[in-house]
């Protein structure tokens, strides 16, 4: 489903050089529930960003459903964002201007999908969730709990192949960040592949297999 | 998708009342300005009461004699033999409408003197214009054979002399400068702004005081040839020039001789720009040049104030593009999205402005600042407001949009 090969990343600034990534190799299989760990700073996110077309990596190959993607401009990796890969990041990302249902319906504006249809979607999407009574709320209005399951309606509600969670119980208390989890597996087991980036041990062990980095290495 | 751009638009308006109300004060007052500007120039060179049929219409307002071997230039509006020999035989207008340019005059009522703005004028002219009557009509061809002294008045004219007792004041007589006239048309007045309609008192050129058989060439008339439709302009123009070649170059009037002569039929703006510029292109071309820099700056300043606004309010939103992006927006949609948020931002501006402008346009009209003035927000105004609305959307929005729509999506997230 996404195959790295030889993948590094360098930031450069004028002076300095830093090595967030260094010759990573490996394949994600569909149907997958990977967990990606390490300390800060060794390029966990920069991992996942690379995977989801979020970043570009300075060297080495990506192929996501077995298309090499490093030829592809800016429309065509955004066509395959939005059909491919949805997203849950740590810290939500929700626009607070917009309702729940708005957000929701994000990633369906950029395909030719009807209102109508757009609404019914999003809808299903929060349903899913159990978000369903909060469609008109403003993100303002939602705990955290909440705020990262309208996120993860939002990430699934254009069906993607590929979810990619940056530490998406971060900002969440136990209880909630389980709920979260539960939601993930259950769409793990609906066959969406997943890729999550936790600090949290006790649930990378609830995912089918572990990825660990080290100053940009990986090392399991 | 646009209802959502303009959801955004609409919620980020409300986020920074003070921003708001900076950037829509800059708008408005901007576009208020130039769409009064245009009512006034619309006022000034459209087709407007009574000069209703001035778009096939082709003025002739002066003639112009020059003695080159003394270097003197003789300039004024023509003779009514000028006019009756080579004019009104032309054969393609279907009227030629002739007036004096207006003079002054003075009448009594009960000891209380009313300064008065005159005009002769021929039958035709009341065909070529469009002037509304009141009361009664305009004198006909036969009353001008005669020298009638009749006389059409404005109602303005009419509420100054006569009492108002309901009565008609067709058949009564208005006594101006010495000489009694009878009143036989009433008519909507014309403002100040269209000299060759406006005036308060009409007489036919024939009666006495009008000095219509004075000169040759030169005199106190204009004329208005009047096609019978826009496509008979240049029809009408071509005869217009042969008619002139026709004419012998040199000549003597009032005395002294001229060596060359020039006369042109213009549209009613063209005249109306000879008038202020003489036929010295040049200077045409520096003023409109000096206008269209006036103009820029006048929306070019705000607009870039207005970038500078955009992208300060767009920066905040680095989070929002970077979650569109990961969900599939092309920088191309992003940039659209931002111009439409901008354009509904700046169409709110232009909605103020077309409020603002009615209320200056209302006030200038019940001012009285000018007599009859009609200044209004009709389909030409708002189609060019309209345009100057989207221009100036574009011009301020295009810049910060074309930014952030090249944002990294890593980047944007982490803002």
């Amino acid at each position: 489903m996404i195959k790295l090969q030889n993948v590094e990343k360098v930031y450069r600034t004028s002076s300095v050089e830093t090595l967030a990534l260094n010759n990573i190799n490996l394949t994600v299989n569909k149907g997958e529930f990977v967990s990606i760990m390490g300390p800060s700073g060794c390029g966990k996110s920069t991992l996942l960003n690379i995977m989801g077309l979020l970043d570009e990596p300075s060297q080495g190959h990506i192929e996501i459903d077995g298309r090499r993607v490093e030829s592809y401009q800016d429309q065509k990796l955004a066509r395959l964002r939005n059909e491919k890969l949805g997203f849950i990041f740590q810290s939500f990302h929700l626009i607070n201007d917009l309702s729940v249902l708005d957000n929701v319906e994000i990633p369906l504006l950029y395909r030719n999908t009807s209102a109508k249809e757009r609404r019914e979607l999003a809808r299903e999407a929060l349903e899913k969730v159990g978000l369903s009574n909060r469609m008109k709320h403003f993100p303002k209005q939602l705990s955290g709990g909440q705020k990262q399951r309208v996120a993860i309606a939002r990430a699934i509600v254009g069906r993607p192949e590929i979810i990619l969670a940056d530490e998406p119980t971060g900002n969440l208390d136990s209880v909630m960040g389980n709920e979260i989890l539960a939601i993930l597996q259950k769409l793990n087991a609906d066959g969406a592949t997943i890729i999550m980036v936790t600090h949290d041990d006790s649930m990378a062990r609830q995912t089918h297999r572990l990825i660990r980095l080290f100053d940009g290495t990986q090392v399991q | 998708m646009i209802l959502n751009y303009i959801k955004i638009a609409w919620k980020v308006l409300l986020r920074h009342p003070f921003y708001t109300f900076i950037t829509l004060f800059g708008i408005s007052i901007t576009l208020t300005v130039l769409m009064v500007v245009t009512s006034f120039m619309d006022h000034l060179l459209g087709v407007h009461y009574p000069e209703g049929n001035r778009d096939r219409s082709l003025f002739v307002t002066s003639v112009v004699q020059k003695d080159t071997t003394r270097s003197s230039r003789s300039s004024s509006p023509m003779s009514v033999r000028f006019i009756q020999t080579y004019l009104k035989t032309m054969q393609t207008p279907e009227r030629v409408g002739m007036t004096s340019m207006f003079t002054f005059a003075n009448a009594y009522v009960n000891g209380k003197r009313i300064k008065l703005f005159t005009k002769y004028t021929d039958a035709d002219f009341w065909r070529v214009c469009t002037f509304e009557f009141l009361d009664g009509k305009p004198f006909a061809e036969q009353q001008i054979k005669t020298g009638d002294q009749v006389v059409v008045i404005t109602d303005d004219f009419q509420k100054q002399y006569f009492e108002d007792d309901g009565k008609t004041v067709i058949g009564r007589e208005v006594e101006i400068e010495g000489l009694r006239y009878r009143v036989i048309g009433v008519v909507k007045g014309s403002p100040a702004t269209r000299p060759y309609s406006y005036a308060d008192v009409y007489f036919p050129y024939t009666v006495p005081k009008s000095n219509y058989e004075r000169g040759n060439m030169r005199g106190n008339f204009i004329a208005i040839l009047m096609a019978k439709d826009k496509s008979e302009l240049t029809t009408m123009q071509s005869e217009f020039q042969q008619a002139m070649s026709r004419i012998p170059q040199s000549g003597t009037e009032y005395g002294s001789k001229y060596t060359n002569f020039t006369i042109k039929a213009e549209g009613y703006a063209d005249q109306y720009m000879t008038s202020f510029f003489g036929d010295d292109d040049s200077r045409r071309v520096f003023f409109f040049t000096a206008v269209a820099i006036i103009l820029l700056m006048f929306m070019g300043l705000p607009a870039l104030n207005l970038v500078n606004v955009n992208v300060g309010r767009m920066m905040e939103r680095a989070s929002e593009i970077g979650v569109r992006k990961a969900f599939g927006a092309p920088a191309k949609t992003l940039l659209y999205q931002f111009i439409v948020e901008n354009i509904f931002i700046t169409f709110i501006g232009g909605s103020l402005a077309l409020v603002f402008s009615f209320v200056i346009i209302q006030l200038i009209n019940n001012s009285g600042w000018i007599a009859y003035a009609d200044l209004a927000i009709n389909p030409t105004v708002f189609l060019v407001s309209l345009a100057v609305c989207f221009l100036f959307g574009l011009l301020s929005g295009v810049l910060p949009a074309f930014r952030m729509s090249k944002l990294k999506i890593v980047d944007a997230l982490k803002s």
